[in-house]
């Protein structure tokens, strides 16, 4: 059963056309790779899935529903998280802050209880740090708890984000990139990372340019050019696809 | 002896609160023991002018310091309140003290009005239709609106609060009421800065988009973030009509925005701390300038661009919070096996800052 499908969007900024006409379906519990050259609009695809842009036409629809044109904070809230190509971590504030930002939307202590220090109030924030703890140790990062986001490595910044996402409970997480700016060793240890919260229950769709990454992993990859799908299909068919040879994986691979 | 490592101690803040409030309780003691003239009257009521300006900058923190909304126009909704005050009090005959939660929920509403179309707007949009509320207000009350504010004139003769048959009417009275109202002030919005309400203006101020990624409803929050910060000064409204007995609309110009405005910038926006050590040095100052008022505006706009390039943070900068999650470390499971193992060995390239 797909947990996901989109359905012919479309998106043009000014005169060009990011997203034209995508559909794909990625079926619960999967591993789903969006490949394509530079600039063939796979983060496009993400945003739209993610409530950042309204698609021209088309629909996202999630779990049945049809979530096209939501707010994201309500997307996210439905369990879609994501992580951004370009990090987008809360720099200056600590490593654990910001996983407890993804303990945001499963929580609902406001102004009041805030203000009154309600026992309800007490035990959820207990609940929300051992909670956001558990994220942090499930990536490796526990012990970076009290440190500056800014401050960590590239890659561990990468896996923060990571934990960032998984802190709000998703059943569908989307990586935009998650091993760029990786080395060997850090990829490989993200390929493990990805298998164990696929093993979660988690749905994944990711974009990468690591084709190793993505042939080890994904149970299905989409090719986009142009805003296009050019093909979709296992890793073992899309490596023979012609077209997709010719559009990206170049003649030696 | 190192003082920033006491800083770093948990229960400083309480401490340093603590120790804080417990000086301004004896203040007007000490006055008298130290033979002020008329007990320290010219100086009790430049400390409750500070204690107003110290609960504007602390409700206008809420706002610009944690949620990072350039918003200039703070007098708007402390005139709504100081108004709502005066008018419910000298035509209505409402008791002073009774007005105190009316003039907050008129002022939040008014907020709420005038906050709902601009609030998607960036920075210096926001801040230039903040400005332009100011002037709106203040014209508005000079032309004696629904015929009821005074025009330019004002009102006088409100009345002086009396709480549980207790009037407030020295200066030493005031000082205690105005000065009592800061400290449940700094304590209930200390709480709020240490909760998830608080984190999430943090968050919006940090990385807007990030934060709608996490699932926080950004809109909500800015707005939520608006109508306390004017709430808080509608109440400042009551306590300022209060005490000075009678208003006009020139106490609300947009000179005081900007004071407001300074006081939470140079003291150190989002820091409880830093905003009264703000409001104290701003006004305080101020008030020894007098002499030479005309250098004045040279020397306060000397000072706003000296801070600006040598500590952009403010003086006092807002502390870390702290979580005490160390007692879940080792915990929980780990997905990474090498990580597992590094983590307690941490990588060369991490500059870790632990606290
Ligand atoms: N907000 C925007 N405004 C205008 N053009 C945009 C915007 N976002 C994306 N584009 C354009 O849409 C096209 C697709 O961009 P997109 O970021 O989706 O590509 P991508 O496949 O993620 O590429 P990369 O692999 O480099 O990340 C690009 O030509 C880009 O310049
Ligand atoms: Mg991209």
């Amino acid at each position: 059963m797909s947990l996901l499908s989109l359905q012919n969007l479309l998106k043009s900024f000014g005169g060009l056309v990011a997203v034209a006409g995508v559909s794909f379906d990625v079926d619960e519990g999967s591993i789903v790779g969006l490949i394509g050259p530079n600039g063939a609009g796979k983060t496009t695809v993400f945003n739209i899935i993610t409530g950042n842009y309204r698609p021209d036409s088309g629909d996202v629809v999630f779990d049945r529903n049809d979530i096209t044109g939501r707010a994201t904070h309500a997307i996210v809230r439905l369990g879609i998280a994501r992580t951004f190509q370009n990090i987008r971590l809360f720099q200056n504030m600590s490593v654990l802050e910001n996983v407890l930002a993804g303990c945001h939307c499963r929580a609902n202590a406001g102004l009041f209880s805030a203000m009154f220090r309600t026992p309800r109030q007490r035990s959820e924030e207990r609940r929300a740090v051992e909670h956001a703890m558990r994220e942090l140790a499930f990536v490796g990062l526990e012990h970076r708890h009290d440190n500056q986001a800014g401050s960590l490595s590239y890659g561990n910044q990468r896996l923060l984000e990571i934990a960032r996402a998984l802190a709000s409970a998703p059943r569908f997480l989307i990586l935009d990139e998650p091993a760029g700016g990786m080395n060997e060793q850090e990829t490989a240890d993200l390929t493990e990372l990805i298998r164990a919260i696929n093993d979660r229950g988690i749905t994944l769709l990711l974009i990468e340019h690591d084709m190793n990454l993505v042939m080890q992993i994904c149970r299905k990859l989409v090719v986009l050019e142009y805003g296009a799908v050019i093909a979709q299909g296992t890793p073992a068919d899309i490596k023979r696809n012609p077209k997709v040879i010719e559009a990206y994986l170049g003649i030696d691979c | 002896m190192n003082l920033a490592r006491y800083a770093r101690y948990r229960y400083f803040p309480l401490c340093l609160g603590g120790v804080f409030f417990a000086i301004m309780a004896s203040i007007p003691w000490l006055l008298n023991e130290a033979g002020a003239p008329g007990s320290g009257i010219a100086q009790l009521d430049m400390l409750n002018k500070i204690g107003i300006y110290a609960l504007l900058a602390l409700s206008l923190n809420i706002i610009l310091g944690q949620t990072g909304l350039f918003h200039m126009g703070h007098t708007a909704f402390f005139a709504v309140g100081a108004y709502a005050t005066a008018i419910l009090n000298t035509m209505y005959q409402w008791p002073v003290f009774s007005t105190l939660p009316v003039a907050g929920l008129l002022a939040a509403l008014f907020a709420l009005l005038v906050a709902v179309p601009i609030i998607r707007l960036r920075g210096d949009y926001l801040l230039v239709v903040t400005i332009g509320i100011v002037e709106i207000v203040r014209i508005c009350l000079t032309n004696n609106i629904f015929g009821i504010t005074g025009g330019a004139n004002g009102i006088f003769g409100i009345a002086r609060p009396v709480i549980f048959g207790l009037a407030f009417s020295s200066p030493r009275q005031q000082y205690y009421l105005i000065w009592g109202f800061t400290g449940i002030t700094v304590i209930l919005f200390y709480l709020l800065e240490h909760s998830r309400f608080g984190r999430a203006l943090n968050y919006i101020k940090q990385d807007e988009l990030a934060a709608a990624g996490c699932g926080i409803n950004v809109a909500r929050y800015k707005l939520a973030a608006f109508c306390l910060g004017a709430f808080w000064a509608g109440m400042a409204g009551t306590l300022y009509a209060a005490n000075i007995r009678s208003i006009e609309p020139t106490s609300f110009n947009f000179f005081e925005s900007v004071i407001i405005f300074a006081i939470v910038i140079l003291g150190g926006a989002g820091s409880i701390t830093g905003v009264i050590l703000g409001a104290f040095l701003l006004i305080g100052l101020q008030d020894v300038f007098r002499d030479f008022s005309s250098a004045r505006m040279l020397i306060f706009g000397a000072a706003m661009i000296a801070m600006m390039v040598f500590r952009p943070q403010g003086l006092l900068p807002a502390r870390r919070r702290h979580y005490g999650a160390r007692r879940y470390l080792g915990k929980f499971p780990c997905a990474v096996r090498r990580q597992c193992g590094a983590a307690y060995n941490p990588y060369a390239e991490d500059e870790g800052d632990c606290v």
